[in-house]
């Protein structure tokens, strides 16, 4: 089965000649949830940066349903149908929630852009009530949904997300990985950097463990939870989980 | 105080307010201070003269109504604007552009400095250091209400609040605005939404570089041309844009009028040598009270 987003071997980096990614090659297929987990300074947001058009590029490849899509301008990526939530600073703060969602219509057919604001107040009831409302003004957790409705807004096959639990409550986490399931279940695929482990395998259907600049480690969900070495190095636990 | 210095004051601050919208813009998106933007007034302004003779052959040359000028210079200030935009655009694809991407935040900066007394002295080069003129017809001022006011001033306040509404809905109302104020908020975001940075870039040039001819042309229709009438506005278009804010285009014009008003009103108080300090001293206790400016949001 093709994949909706892969990488081959990719290295990127902010500097020319210092990868912070070495090599990673990850595959994530259509309606699927993956999760990319690794210490700090691993190279998992420079990961999906570099596929989302933000980090240059060295050498690898990354293919959109098999098509190649290497080092293509940010801009371009939502049009392709690649989403990319970042962690930080992810909405225009002296906009208004329909202004930043406007702006992703814009590049719409006239005729759909309505349809597609009422789609994304459809999926997230709560914007509806701000979207007079300056982002500034709004919760993290408002934000991060603002945040997710923009990249939704162009219908891409693969959303990337970077921490998006960052910062947030438990539960504002939760909805927004309730959130995440049900965009998921659309068909979209989904590559999530998350720091909190449990929370992101317990959503997750598979995940990809980065050291380094490379994948060390995959498996679903589940088999990375019972994986002795990676409970200890990222769940905190000696041995097998309980 | 008379009410006539609150209008000269208004006359000035807005012409500071329309030339400083281009700065506060390529400020807020490119991250330098152009000290070159003053100039692109003095272009435009001298760049109407001589169109306004080319085409005053096709035009009728009278002019309008009680007004010291005619259709050649209506049609010679678009081009200029035209022109003008087209010479900012130029200046970045050669110059600051390149500097961008290869030198440090710094370097485009003095580059500026640099290109500021290149097309001042270019300038001087080919329309000579004296003063020059767009008519030399002697205007006389009309009681209106508690001001004396002329034909052209009432002009020049009129287009001024023109352009500065227009603007505004660009800014507010189109795809262009919303895009030219998410870039200058946060670039990278931005992209991410599918806005074309490069192109957002080349527009405001055009319109920074048009809207400071435009000024060039107001100033020049008000009071005269010379080689040095940019570089003399140039600290109080700075001033504008830091006190309303940078990348506030309400708050430059709200800054400029600040400038325009203080100056004027504080002429006859602390003589007219000292008025441009008086200027700055009012933007720096606004700075103290509210550091990012009158509307700027973010430090």
């Amino acid at each position: 089965m093709t994949a909706v987003i892969e990488t081959r071997g990719l290295v990127a980096g902010y500097d020319p000649g210092l990868p912070i990614v070495r090599g990673a090659s990850i595959r994530v297929g259509r309606g699927e949830l993956v999760v990319v987990l690794g210490p700090n300074g691993a190279g998992k947001s420079t990961l999906i940066k570099a596929i989302a058009g933000l980090v240059p590029i060295e050498d690898g490849s990354v293919l959109l349903e098999g098509r190649p899509i290497t080092g293509l301008p940010a801009h371009r990526m939502i049009g392709l149908g690649v989403g990319f939530v970042p962690q930080t600073d992810n909405v225009f703060q002296t906009m208004t929630v329909e202004e930043q969602l406007r702006l992703v219509t814009a590049s719409m057919p006239r005729n759909a852009r309505r349809p597609a604001l009422e789609v994304a107040f459809a999926l997230f009831p709560d914007l509806a009530r701000y979207r007079t409302s300056r982002n500034g003004s709004l919760s993290g957790g408002q934000r991060q949904m603002v945040a997710i409705a923009s990249a939704l807004l162009a219908e891409p096959k693969v959303l990337l997300l970077d921490e998006p639990s960052a910062g947030l409550s438990p539960k504002m986490m939760q909805t927004v990985l309730d959130k995440l399931l049900d965009i998921r279940g659309r068909g979209v695929a989904i590559v999530m950097v998350e720091q909190n482990v449990r929370a992101a395998l317990a959503v997750a259907d598979r995940a990809y463990v980065m050291v380094e600049g490379v994948e060390q480690h995959e498996g679903t969900a589940a088999e990375l939870l019972n994986d002795p070495i990676v409970a200890q190095l990222y769940l905190g636990r000696r041995g097998s989980a309980a | 105080m008379t009410p006539q210095l609150l209008l000269d004051g208004v006359l000035l601050g807005s012409t500071i307010g329309l030339a400083s919208i281009g700065l506060t813009l390529t400020y807020a998106i490119l991250g330098f201070g152009n000290f070159a933007h003053g100039e692109l007034l003095s272009w435009g302004a001298y760049l109407a003269l001589p169109i306004a003779g080319l085409v005053s052959g096709a035009l009728v040359t009278e002019p309008l109504g009680a007004l010291s000028f005619g259709w050649p210079l209506v049609a010679a200030a678009f081009i200029a604007m035209a022109l003008t935009g087209a010479l900012a655009f130029a200046l970045d694809r050669i110059l600051f552009g390149r500097l961008r991407r290869r030198g440090g935040a710094m370097t485009p900066v003095i580059a500026s400095f640099g290109a500021s007394l290149a097309l001042r002295n270019f300038i001087q080069f080919v329309f000579g250091p004296q003063p020059a003129y767009y008519s030399r017809d002697l205007q006389i001022a009309m009681p209106f209400g508690p001001f004396r006011v002329t034909p052209d001033q009432i002009v020049v306040l009129a287009v001024t609040a023109v352009l500065v509404v227009g603007v505004h809905l660009l800014l507010s109302r189109t795809h262009l605005g919303r895009a030219m104020r998410a870039t200058a908020e946060n670039p990278q975001l931005a992209q991410i939404a599918g806005i074309d940075i490069a192109g957002v870039v080349r527009n405001v040039w055009l319109i920074g570089g048009a809207l400071a001819a435009a000024a060039g042309v107001l100033v020049g229709v008000t009071v005269q041309l010379s080689p040095g009438m940019g570089f003399d506005l140039l600290l109080p278009l700075f001033a504008a844009v830091i006190l309303g804010g940078i990348g506030s285009v309400p708050g430059a014009v709200v800054g400029g009028l600040v400038i325009g008003l203080t100056e004027a009103v504080s002429g006859p108080l602390v003589g007219a040598e000292y008025r441009t300090a008086v200027a700055f001293l009012v933007l720096l206790v606004v700075l103290i009270v509210k550091p990012t400016g009158l509307f700027g949001g973010r430090s």
